[in-house]
């Protein structure tokens, strides 16, 4: 009747995994508690959970990846805590059969449920403004995979309390991750919880791509789009070319457990280096999904608050081309100790380092942005410089890695680790961080406090080095990742100072929470009237802040790369005043949650082998696709007097700011230097 | 005009002194005690110091055109139309891409100098250790001398040794950082890294690919020694009261165990690296129970064992042939392309 799960599938004996459970149940009852007695399901239904708004399934992206980035980096201080602790044969508090959940939790949560969703987040929330767009393509899409994720990242937490989660690493190498060696339901959850999310991926992919070659404005030439726009494109190309290898390499992976196949087997044929290369052929795409956006964060927020045009436009996009294109040819990188050949590895080093030439270009463009500007020393811009510094340093660690005779001493030790952690906090954490405080008001309608975030930035930037330098330092003394303990007590000091790092690095998350709290409380003293708080460039603060929930009254005509800017620049009077017409907008769907809703049943109906339940899962998703599919009342018109009426108000909330944007900054800096 | 040149040098010198001063002479990897060691740190810090060229400009303009440009500065220049120069750009290509000409040029170099499957030049005569990652211990078969130790590993000093690796499990990867090049160890694949030690002592080695749950426990002590020592060695080993057969012993010694204390077998079934490599290529039928999961598998060794009673002739008579197959393989090794080396044996059996 139920598969593999019985009572035991619950962990009562492991007090931390209780304690954390306990912890969850009185947050989520609390959380359902206030719900319920402030009437808020049906609001939350209606005006979020079934909305196609881009805007608001950018910032549910976000508030998801904000609640998995709690977890990912409890993951994480559990792990130093560990390694602080376990030197010279002392055990620690971790036994190798929890800690191995633990890094590889902590991997899958960080890279698909805290990266991924901030990025995929920031492009909901900003790409359709910055093109001049009222929608994606693809709303009711755009919803479903928003969901798909959701789902997900719910499985991933169910397997904390039921059951396990793999204990194989984060990317779950064959054989470890076969039937044969990992028995337990642990790698299934990884696999379910990968193909679903993977497949919302897939589908963003596919409704972005289309958006940006299909829906920009009129004049909006590829070359004048904004460059986060630009890298947007470019991550999503790297999507939908790279996640069906994921899908493929985990539904193999899955016919070897579930089915008893050899793909990936030591016998019977099955070949493991097959399996590291596929899944290192997505892997190294993938990083690429989560810095490009990232880099294109960056050159927004360089641009607008160093009041400059972005130096070398045109290099800049070619730059980023050149490393979409790249990053599918140096997947060999990650495995150079397979044992291929001297000419091979060559090879892929050399590509590697190729990629290293456009990256370093983008790093001077961004420098040269700066020179001869007015720079105005904000949260996101502290966060850019302190990108520029440590995803320099990273680099260069990455081009040390893809030298293959210095791989063969430096990989799979703690060099890696403190590589890439090197690049994706200092980029893509540094990164969403910039833009979720640069668009935050977009959203909102307020500015975030600026004291909060920055005391945020020196945490993490302190942090970050205090936590990974000791581990390069510790690579040399030939310590490798994933390792419980160890037996070296002078490694110890260096385990400790890497403890403390962490320490600051939790402080920087407790700052960015302090943040939110503080920026709501101040909400209406720090209000974004004018929908352009910060003297942007590009289209988005054209619209009133939040945007409304057609984005723009009038489609924007666009004549140059930061068309927004240019505008202000010939004048302040108002042209044209053609009348409003009606708005052709995406009705909200329940067809999202509902059909996500049924994955997530046949997810963990699959997990456990309670197939009834599966065939349940997978027929509700089918039925509720194909009602889906029928259903004809799909969209509505806004009527030209409801725009004409939202407008006037967005108008007098205007006028009745403070002249310009930058009084109104100097008027949040006084509140705050007050508070 | 001596004295960029100086400056460099002593640049360099700086450099590896601070790093040598923080991590001290215990770092196996700045105080390296082979040739292949001693290339690959000069490899790294050569690496290091020519990509400071970049670095290190690019921090300092970071933080001097961060400062120098603040919106407070009225006393900096304000363009803010400025947006391109043909000399910056030409200038932010060409010097990125002159420092990666140098290091493609010494990745390729390096790539075929310090090829784990190049054997070494030396006057001594190379000797063969074959190196199987188990759950989760090591197993060294010693051909030449008939004997097999776990988790202690001799050899002389200024030999060059031709570790074969394979792996009776799941992945694990082959190093002692102290001389050099790590390899894979895969089940069914006959990986190989050759390496030399010149200076006597013990040198800890260890898996470095996350195997399961004992991979912390699966480390080891290579002894390097005198000729005279690892003779004494071997005699100490070959007086041990353990021998390991194949498959039973083996497949007794497979069994998952953590922290796995160091034994010594003083006789091994001849051909038995090959006999365990080949052992995965058996397509239906061929049972090789070695390799059981790392829960449940009593049963299933015997039942294999059991499905055909003649499993120890079958397997050696197997061996021969494959063994054939894979010493042709490995042989090539000097040569370029061995990288699916691996492949055509595993493939070719397995298919």
């Amino acid at each position: 009747m139920f598969g593999k799960l019985t009572l035991d599938a619950i962990p009562y004996h492991e007090p931390i995994i209780m304690i954390v459970a306990a912890f969850m149940a009185i947050g989520g009852a609390a959380l359902l508690g206030a719900l319920t007695y402030y009437r808020k399901w049906g609001w939350l239904w209606n005006e979020w959970f079934t909305s196609v708004d881009h805007k608001k399934l950018g910032i549910m992206y976000f508030v998801v990846a904000l609640v998995m980035l709690l977890r990912g980096f409890a993951d994480a201080i559990m792990m130093r805590t560990q390694l602080a602790m376990a030197a010279g044969g002392a055990a620690g508090y971790l036994p190798p059969e929890h800690y191995d959940q633990i890094f590889t939790a902590h991997g899958v949560i960080m890279i698909f449920f805290v990266a991924m969703p901030m990025v995929i987040g920031l492009m909901n929330l900003v790409v359709p403004l910055q093109i001049g767009a009222r929608d994606v393509a693809f709303p009711f899409l755009n919803n479903l995979s928003f969901w798909l994720f959701a789902v997900s990242a719910i499985l991933v937490n169910i397997s904390l309390v039921v059951g396990e989660f793999a204990k194989t690493g984060w990317l779950a190498y064959a054989p470890l991750s076969g039937i044969e060696f990992s028995p337990g339901v642990g790698v299934d959850y990884w696999i379910w919880a990968l193909q679903i999310s993977g497949i919302g991926t897939t589908l963003t992919g596919i409704n972005f791509f289309v958006t940006i070659l299909k829906m920009r404005t009129k004049g909006m030439t590829l070359f004048r789009m904004p460059i986060f726009t630009w890298t947007s494109l470019c991550a999503n190309v790297l999507i939908i070319a790279s996640f069906p290898i994921l899908t493929a390499t985990i539904a193999l992976l899955t016919l070897d457990r579930y089915f008893g196949m050899h793909f990936f087997t030591n016998d019977f044929g099955g070949n493991m280096m097959m399996y590291v290369n596929l899944i290192w052929a997505w892997g190294h795409p993938e990083v690429y999904i989560l810095i490009l956006p990232a880099f294109g964060v960056f050159s927004e927020v360089i641009a607008t608050f160093a009041r400059k045009r972005l130096f070398g436009y045109k290099t800049m996009v070619w730059a980023t081309v050149a490393i979409t294109l790249l990053s599918f040819i140096v997947w060999l990188h990650h495995f150079f100790t397979m044992g291929a050949g001297a000419n091979v590895n060559a090879f892929f080093g050399i590509m590697t380092m190729i990629i290293a030439i456009p990256t370093g270009v983008k790093v001077f463009n961004w420098l040269f942005t700066i020179y001869r500007g007015s720079l105005e020393l904000t949260s996101p811009v502290l966060w850019t410089l302190g990108f520029i510094i440590t995803f320099t340093l990273g680099g260069m660690t990455g081009v040390m890695l893809a030298l293959p005779a210095a791989n063969f001493v430096l990989h799979n030790s703690l060099f890696v680790i403190a590589h890439f952690h090197n690049v994706i906090i200092g980029g893509v954490v540094f990164g969403m961080m910039a833009g979720l405080t640069y668009w935050f008001p977009k959203a909102f309608g307020f500015t975030l406090s600026e004291k909060w975030g920055k005391r945020s930035f020196w945490c993490w930037f302190i942090g970050f080095y205090v936590a990974f330098m000791p581990l390069y330092v510790l690579s040399f003394f030939g310590a490798v990742r994933r390792m419980q303990s160890y037996a070296n007590p002078e490694w110890q000091p260096w385990m400790i100072l890497a403890w403390v790092g962490a320490v600051i690095i939790m402080m920087g998350i407790a700052c960015t929470i302090i943040q939110f709290w503080v920026s709501i409380r101040d909400r209406k003293l720090n209000a974004d009237l004018t929908g352009d708080p910060w003297d942007g460039r590009t289209l988005e603060w054209s619209t009133s802040s939040p945007a409304p929930f057609y984005n723009f009254a009038r489609l924007p005509e666009v004549g140059d790369i930061d068309s927004f800017w240019s505008q202000k620049q010939r004048s302040n009077e108002q042209l044209d005043e053609a009348p409003y017409t009606d708005i052709h907008m995406p009705r909200n769907t329940v067809a999202g949650p509902v059909i996500s809703f049924f994955a997530l049943i046949m997810g963990f109906a699959l997990v456990w082998h309670i197939w009834w339940l599966a065939a349940f899962g997978a027929l509700g998703v089918v039925v509720s696709f194909i009602a889906r599919v029928f259903n004809e009342d799909i969209d509505y018109y806004v009527p030209a007097a409801e725009v004409a009426r939202i407008e006037r108000e967005h108008q007098k909330r205007k006028t009745s700011a403070p002249s310009s944007a930058v009084s109104d900054r100097e008027q949040t800096n006084y509140v705050e230097a007050r508070a | 005009m001596q004295l960029p040149t100086h400056w460099r040098r002593r640049g360099t010198f700086v450099l590896v002194v601070l790093c040598l001063l923080l991590t001290g002479c215990s770092s196996a990897l700045l105080d390296p005690k082979g040739q292949i060691g001693v290339e690959q740190r000069s490899l790294i810090l050569t690496s290091f110091g020519l990509m400071l060229i970049v670095v290190i400009p690019v921090i300092v303009m970071t933080l001097l055109f961060g400062w120098r440009y603040r919106r407070s500065n009225s006393a900096a220049k304000y363009l803010p139309d400025w947006a391109h120069s043909n000399a910056i750009e030409a200038a932010v290509w060409t010097v990125p891409c002159l420092i990666i000409v140098v290091l493609a040029f010494l990745t390729f170099k390096t790539s075929h100098s310090l090829d784990p499957h190049k054997p070494l030049e030396s006057d001594v005569e190379p000797m063969e250790i074959q190196a199987v990652a188990l759950d989760w211990k090591w197993l060294f078969i010693y051909p030449e001398q008939g004997i097999a130790s776990v988790n202690e590993l001799a050899f002389p000093v200024d030999t060059p040794v031709r570790f074969r690796v394979s792996s009776g499990s799941v992945m694990n990867a082959f190093f002692i950082p102290r001389l050099g090049s790590q390899i894979y160890a895969m089940a069914g694949m006959d990986n190989d890294v050759h390496l030399i030690a010149d200076e006597e002592g013990v040198y800890p080695g260890r898996s470095t690919n996350y195997s399961g749950a004992g991979f912390s426990g699966m480390t080891f002590d290579a002894h390097v020694t005198s000729a005279d020592e690892f003779d004494a060695w071997v005699e100490n080993v070959r007086a041990a009261d353990d021998t390991l057969t194949f498959p039973e012993g083996y497949n007794a010694l497979a069994e998952p165990t953590e922290y796995h204390p160091v034994e010594y077998f003083s006789a091994v079934t001849p051909e038995l690296y090959e006999a365990i490599v080949s052992s995965f290529h058996g397509g239906e039928g061929s049972g090789h129970g070695g390799h059981g999961g790392h829960t449940s598998h009593g049963d299933a060794i015997s039942d294999a064992q059991d499905s055909h009673g003649e499993s120890s002739e079958l397997e050696s008579a197997n061996a021969a042939p494959q063994q054939a197959a894979i010493g042709h393989v490995t042989n090539q090794h000097a040569g370029d392309d061995h990288a699916i080396s691996g492949h055509p044996t595993s493939i070719e059996a397995g298919g």
